[in-house]
């Protein structure tokens, strides 16, 4: 298929493969961001492709892993009222949250519908006058836009039976947290191609100055990441520290400025606790006072119920990119896909359903044999 | 002033009402104007309360399977088309020559009886496509918001000719997998029905009866293993399910199954795994490595097996696992999917 066989093809592959082993002369730590990019270097093997000793540390780009169960656990209530539908991406569903996930809530009799698009929901409030719509809004800036959209189009229009539960969060901040931290061992980035299609370059440069650290925006196919890869290794060789943008085809340097005012205009920057990083200040986006009437949290009057992560879960460690999900003594045994103890091990994006679903026997390392 | 009148008693013709599973006057016109008039044949028209029928020496298989699918009408077949090709597949791939099917009917009140004589219409053609009566069945009809309008369960009887013996315990290491055509192709045209998704180009059901072309496999190749059809959970269930039962490794080449540009893009789109997408007219078949340039002609001598291609092998290694070697030429475990894939975030 054109634009896509491509960015999967062998031959190119094998020749960047070839170009970052006469390159690289260190084992470079190298960290992709996105869940989405995870989930391709897993699934294809690329890491097994690597020079030895180079190793790719997944980041936090999940957005169903990093939503907190006090946030699942509000969907879930919202979902169990009476009047209320609540719209979800399908990812959201199987989540744990405190006690349940949608999936059985929704089997005991919550109106939970799965929907591609907020748009969806929007309609879904305009057919059902006598009902409240809540679409359930979680995502980093790329699905921020749309959410916003929904909320903008259902003012214009007067649809007051729709409200947004926002619970959406800002990569930089994150990624600060992260570089930041003591044992930080990234040397090069992996930036969330989508993400910077909204938002551009800006604040990654700010980044690459601040840490010394080089960055390259990737996309997301096997051969747009392995191209990544050889730009990071290029620029740590060269002892440079730039931002490169990989994904032309998608990012431009300013980003998309009709989706900034759209973001600018509906949401608003606050503080937000991420799930296995902790409280991080000016790390999420919430509904706008001007669009206070569409606002899930404020027209419910939900408030947070504190609740413990289970002890045995380390998402925490996954989501820093401290640990891989095989060294946790519950994968693939205690926590599967059908009872997962955390959110990596349901959401699509997941590093854990990532290596579960492509690398389970990595434990006895045969496949990374037949990868190489 | 009104004038008193005796009013006209609605015939109930238009839509499906509770009194057509009464069991009364309203049944029985319906058997007669509806089911009797497609399916006829001699152990229907008994209407007896079982059908009787002559069976010859040897084994029977039988199997059954219900049908809820939505929309009820789809490009490429509907589901009354389902309910016979379904069962008569689930037939075919045990190596049995389908013979008879039941039919049990629950209609929701409200059905337009037009939709119901599309269906058994179908239905009908369907069976005389495979050879198969179908020579009993039932209705009942529920209310209102009970069901989805309505759900068919078909059970059928074939019979094995001597001589063959298929089963996934047969399968050996070294064995050849061949599949008969693009996957994916039902799944994503109900999927795009239901979203209004505009994919381009004409993509239609696989819907399809695979009697024949299992008949022309299993003489084409005498060490015939196994068959599986390819149904919910797709290829990627049916590979894993033999994987599991016959306790071995199989490998598949990610290049070597065929995949039409529309499942491709809508995968892409909806964040799917077109392995795991639903069929209806897609098989696959474990033959001796000796005999599967033999059994992959003959698929491809047949309409249905036009697209048939050797798509992997089994092996010793990993058994009851299920492996992919991707375009890059890595290779990566094939999971059985753990529920139903549902649509990604981004």
């Amino acid at each position: 298929m054109k634009h896509l066989d491509e960015y999967r093809d062998e031959k190119l592959a094998n020749a960047l493969v070839a170009r970052l082993k006469a390159t690289a002369t260190k084992p470079w730590v190298l960290m992709e961001v996105c869940g989405g990019q995870t989930h391709t270097l897993v699934r294809y093997g690329i890491d097994g492709l690597l020079p030895a000793g180079m190793e790719m540390i997944h980041g936090p780009g999940c957005p169903v892993c990093v939503t907190p169960l006090e946030t699942i656990d509000k969907a879930i209530a919202l979902a169990g009222m009476k009047g209320v539908i609540l719209a979800s991406y399908g990812d959201m569903l199987r989540v744990p949250g405190s006690e349940t996930d949608l999936l059985r809530a929704k089997a005991r009799g919550a109106d939970v519908r799965v929907v591609y698009s907020p748009l969806d929901a929007l309609k879904l409030a305009r057919e059902n006058p006598g009902r409240e719509v809540v679409f359930f809004g979680i995502g980093f800036e790329t699905t921020a836009p749309p959410n916003a959209a929904a909320v903008w189009q259902a003012a214009r229009q007067g649809v007051m039976n729709f409200s947004l539960l926002a619970s959406h969060v800002l990569v930089p901040p994150a990624l600060r947290a992260l570089l930041g931290a003591e044992g930080n061992r990234v040397q090069g980035l992996i930036a969330p191609g989508h993400v910077c299609a909204i938002v551009g370059l800006a604040d990654y440069h700010a980044i690459a100055r601040e840490f010394h650290l080089p960055i390259v925006v990737g996309g997301f196919e096997p051969v747009d990441l392995l191209e990544a890869i050889v730009m990071l290794a290029d620029q740590l060789e060269q002892g440079r520290a730039e931002v490169e943008n990989q994904y032309t085809r998608s990012v431009r340097v300013d980003g998309n400025a009709l989706a900034q005012a759209m973001l600018a205009d509906v949401l608003t920057v606050c503080d937000r606790k991420w799930r296995g990083l902790g409280e991080i200040p000016r790390s999420g986006l919430k509904v706008s006072a001007k669009y206070a009437a569409w606002d899930a949290e404020l027209k419910f009057g939900l408030t947070d119920r504190p609740v413990e992560e289970p002890k045995e879960c380390i998402s925490a460690l996954i989501l820093q990119g401290r640990k891989k999900p095989p060294e946790c003594a519950a994968f693939g045994v205690r926590c599967t896909p059908e009872r997962p103890l955390g959110a990596p091990m349901v959401s699509s994006e997941g590093a854990c359903a990532a290596y579960y679903q492509y690398r389970r026997f990595e434990a006895e390392r045969e496949l990374v044999e037949i990868g190489r | 002033m009104s004038v008193l009148s005796c009013p006209l008693p609605f015939t109930a013709d238009d839509f499906i009402v509770l009194g057509h599973g009464s069991g009364g006057r309203l049944s029985a016109r319906l058997m007669e104007d509806v089911f009797l008039p497609a399916f006829r044949n001699p152990a229907l028209d008994r209407m007896d309360d079982q059908a009787v029928v002559d069976v010859p020496a040897g084994r029977l298989a039988m199997s059954t399977d219900s049908y809820v699918v939505k929309p009820l009408f789809f490009p490429g077949g509907n589901i009354g088309e389902l309910a016979v090709f379904g069962t008569v597949n689930d037939l075919a791939v045990g190596g049995a020559v389908p013979k008879y099917l039941s039919a049990g009917f629950i209609l929701e009140e409200g059905l337009p009886m037009d939709a119901l004589r599309r269906i058994v219409t179908a239905m009908a053609v369907a069976a005389r496509r495979c050879g198969v009566e179908i020579v009993t069945g039932d209705t009942k009809v529920v209310e209102k918001g009970s069901g989805d309008q309505i759900f068919i369960n078909t059970a059928g009887i074939g019979f094995v000719p001597a001589g063959v013996s298929l089963s996934a315990a047969k399968v050996r290491p070294g064995d050849r997998i061949i599949l008969n055509g693009s996957i994916g192709e039902h799944g994503i045209t109900i999927l795009s029905q239901r979203e209004g998704l505009e994919l381009g180009g004409d993509l239609r059901s696989d819907c399809a009866p695979l009697h024949e072309l299992c008949a022309a496999v299993a003489a084409a190749a005498p060490g015939l293993r196994a068959m599986r059809d390819l149904t919910r959970g797709g290829l990627s269930s049916a590979l894993n399910e033999i994987a599991r039962s016959a306790h071995v490794g199989v490998e598949i080449e990610e290049r070597a199954i065929p995949i039409c540009d529309q499942v491709k893009g809508a995968c892409e789109i909806f964040g799917l795994d077109p392995l795991y997408v639903a069929n209806e007219g897609k098989m696959i078949a474990f033959v001796p490595e000796a005999e599967a340039e033999a059994a992959l002609t003959a698929m491809r001598s047949q309409e249905l097996g036009r697209g048939a291609s050797i798509i992997g092998r089994v092996t010793e290694k990993h058994p009851r696992m299920v492996t992919l070697r991707t375009s890059l030429g890595t290779q990566r475990i094939v999971d059985m999917l753990a529920q139903d894939q549902l649509p990604r975030i981004c």
